[in-house]
């Protein structure tokens, strides 16, 4: 038994890092946040060439076809790079397609864009820039978008409409699962930057005469943050392998995931903002952006009663 | 990552199983509880160590030229959860084969490994650990039991608190102060002290419980022979400080398996009491079932970790941290769920499992403060594991 990474999963992993954190500095993802889709063509581009966007599409559909884990582990780094723009809804709605046995041309490349939508056409992730929806039942290519200003800067939302799509059979519940673990494994991947960035923060703050980290509150509060961070990584790590896997517990392991993480990455943005100070609260500073992705995910793929909810039905 | 136990794993635990299923004793918890008083219950629990000695699963994680296994981390909780799982008793000895015996292993010497392994492995003798005192809780380094040197042998003089299995153990790890003019951590010793020698006294500490699980030993001019010394003199820090990694790290894997089954019977419990419906107690129960997924994980990875890289580190404050705070908020949720029924005690007629969760509810306050703080162990990973500078 091994629960960690094996050592190609980790060289996959850093060389996920290496790439995003070089094409993704926070000035860039600032940059493309204010373009009206927070999205760049030609750095889509780049992340595709390099595999990223077809991820989660098998190697036989013509896509990278890297097995949950390692897919959730590159996707810490791109959450660790706040990565704007559409990866998240693109690799969910791939494996929904993907899933259907019929990839359209060019998707699996990433010179097309696919995201998901339920019945309700609301809070679709950067519809704006989609080629493809998947919805129940259907893929649908010919649809209208409005876009609804949200907390998060670095992905928008829409509200769709359409006529109707062509007909599929896709299995988007296990499609929305593993987005969900992708979405976990970002969100942790966020967790531990927005750590880092406060411990490097309150190392060299001072107040009093001594680093603020030497007080035994900010030591605390960042103490906090680390268990979280660790406990996000263990969970996320779990559902991502027993999706893989299809542990009899798969889905309860990602309701697990899912709703710890909600509370947990809210609390460590909040204390990161606390241990900035009046600098925390500030729009110069990148906490903000983090914490912004943070509260937006805690809605997303369920919410924190929603998982639960489906933990008791599953366990109790 | 690969969760799948290997070949030799499942060996080890069909083996452990087979074994487990052919030993317990049917219906030892009612011969258990029918025996009189703590002594002979306590004789019961040797004479159930002394077994599991002869079929050689005591100690599985000691090196095998010491009477142990070798067995690796993961073994070691596959047997932990295991003895739970079979509803095996406990071993008495669990102090000695969990802390002081590997302490021994690493800085004992040839002769203190001959005396003493064997019998810690059989239960013949039972250990205790001389760490806190009254003033030295959290601020371990500044105890002040002082033990001055006379000839070949020390003379122990001062008191010690919070000592588990204190009235029943044969031996004890104590920690004493060899050098009071140099700095606090740089004085300390570590002696391995016979219960029985003249001057020792033990006395029951009865807790909030109104249990006595706990003791305060005194010492007056106890005579310990030089030979006894573990490591080296004026060295009792680097020693002691191993064996509070052990107990950080070790002591989770047990209590995970303990919260899980309790986990188990309050489900039951809501269920017969109506209250399984109940859309916020459901709320509740798919929280502490999280929770208690994600410190069984946190587990894994930690002795994952450990399996690869060696001997417990500083992040087993976050197993500690995260399993007594865990703990604290299911008992509440179990109390919750409860209601009036859960504030009665054993004996009551109405108790639901005769006044446990009154018990646990009360036991639970002593999680965070047990085995160092949980405000010690936030400034352990603020200081040792994030890098900030030193708060106390």
């Amino acid at each position: 038994m091994q629960f960690g990474l094996t050592e190609i999963q980790q060289l996959l992993k850093n060389s996920a890092r290496e790439f995003f954190s070089a094409e993704y500095p926070i000035a860039e993802v600032r940059r493309i946040m204010e373009t009206p889709f927070a999205h760049d063509p030609k750095l889509w581009r780049k992340t595709a060439d390099q595999g990223w966007c077809g991820m989660t599409i098998p190697e036989a559909q013509g896509g990278m076809g890297l097995d949950l884990v390692e897919a959730a582990a590159a996707m810490e780094e791109a959450g660790r790079a706040l990565v704007p723009g559409p990866l998240l809804a693109h690799l969910t709605a791939c494996v929904a397609i993907a899933s259907s046995g019929q990839v359209p041309p060019g998707l699996a490349t990433g010179e097309k864009i696919a995201t998901f939508a339920d019945a309700t056409k609301l809070f679709v992730m950067d519809a704006a820039v989609a080629d493809f929806i998947i919805a129940p039942g259907q893929l649908i290519d010919r649809f209208t978008t409005l876009h609804l200003p949200a907390i998060d800067l670095t992905r928008r939302l829409y509200k769709i409409d359409f006529e109707s799509g062509q007909p599929i059979q896709a299995d988007l519940d296990r499609a929305l699962a593993i987005g969900t673990v992708l979405l976990c494994a970002e969100i942790t991947g966020a967790m531990q930057r927005v750590l880092d960035i406060t411990v490097a923060y309150v190392k060299t703050r001072k107040q009093f005469g001594k680093a603020v980290g030497a007080f035994q509150l900010v030591q605390a509060m960042c103490a906090d943050m680390l268990v979280a961070t660790e406990s996000a990584r263990s969970a996320t790590y779990y559902a991502a392998y027993a999706m893989q896997e299809n542990l009899p517990d798969s889905l309860a392991a990602v309701s697990v995931a899912k709703s710890f993480i909600n509370e947990a990455a809210r609390q460590t943005g909040n204390n990161a903002i606390q241990c900035h100070g009046g600098m925390g609260f500030t729009w110069e500073n990148e906490i903000h952006l983090y914490y912004r992705r943070i509260k937006a995910a805690e809605t997303a793929f369920g919410d924190t009663a929603w998982h639960r909810e489906r933990i008791a039905q599953l366990v109790l | 990552m690969d969760l799948k136990l290997s070949p030799t794993e499942l060996a080890f635990r069909d083996g452990l199983r087979a074994w487990l299923a052919a030993n317990i004793p049917p219906n030892w918890q009612a011969v258990y509880a029918a025996l009189p008083g703590k002594t002979a219950q306590f004789e019961y629990l040797r004479q159930w160590q002394r077994k599991v000695y002869d079929g050689g699963w005591a100690g599985i994680a000691w090196p095998k030229e010491f009477g142990g296994r070798g067995a690796t981390i993961i073994e070691q909780v596959i047997f932990t959860e295991e003895m739970a799982r079979a509803g095996a008793p406990h071993l008495p000895g669990v102090l000695g084969l969990q802390l002081v015996g590997p302490t021994t292993i690493t800085h004992g010497t040839g002769e203190q490994k001959e005396r003493f392994l064997r019998k810690i492995l059989s239960g013949e003798e039972i250990w205790c650990q001389g760490f806190s005192e009254p003033n030295a809780g959290s601020d371990l380094a500044a105890l002040r039991t002082d033990a001055k040197r006379d000839g070949d042998q020390f003379i122990v003089n001062g008191q010690k608190v919070w000592t588990s299995y204190g009235w029943a153990a044969d031996w004890c790890e104590l920690v004493v102060r060899t050098d009071p003019d140099v700095p606090k951590h740089k004085g300390l010793t570590v002696l391995l002290v016979d219960m029985k020698s003249p001057g020792v006294d033990v006395r029951p500490l009865r807790q909030m419980t109104g249990e006595t699980e706990f003791n305060e030993l005194f010492f007056t001019e106890v005579k310990v022979p030089v030979e006894n010394v573990l490591g080296k003199i004026n060295d009792g820090w680097n020693v002691a400080i191993g064996t509070l990694m052990h107990e950080r790290a070790t002591l989770g894997a047990g209590i995970q398996i303990v919260i899980r089954r309790a986990f188990e019977r309050i489900v039951e419990l809501a269920k017969s009491l109506n209250k399984i419906n109940d859309p916020l107690t459901r709320q509740k129960l798919a929280q502490c079932y999280a929770e208690i997924e994600v410190m069984r994980l946190n587990q894994m990875r930690a002795y994952s970790k450990m399996a690869n890289g060696g001997t417990p580190g500083p992040e087993g404050s976050i197993q500690k941290i995260f399993w007594s705070e865990l703990n604290q908020r299911f008992q509440q949720v179990a109390q919750e769920i409860l209601g009036p029924y859960g504030q009665l005690t054993k004996g009551s007629d109405y108790a639901i499992d005769d006044g446990i969760w009154t018990y646990n509810y009360l036991r639970a306050r002593g999680n965070t403060i047990e085995a160092g703080t949980s405000e010690i162990q936030r400034l352990i990973l603020g200081h040792y594991v994030l890098g900030l500078p030193k708060s106390y």
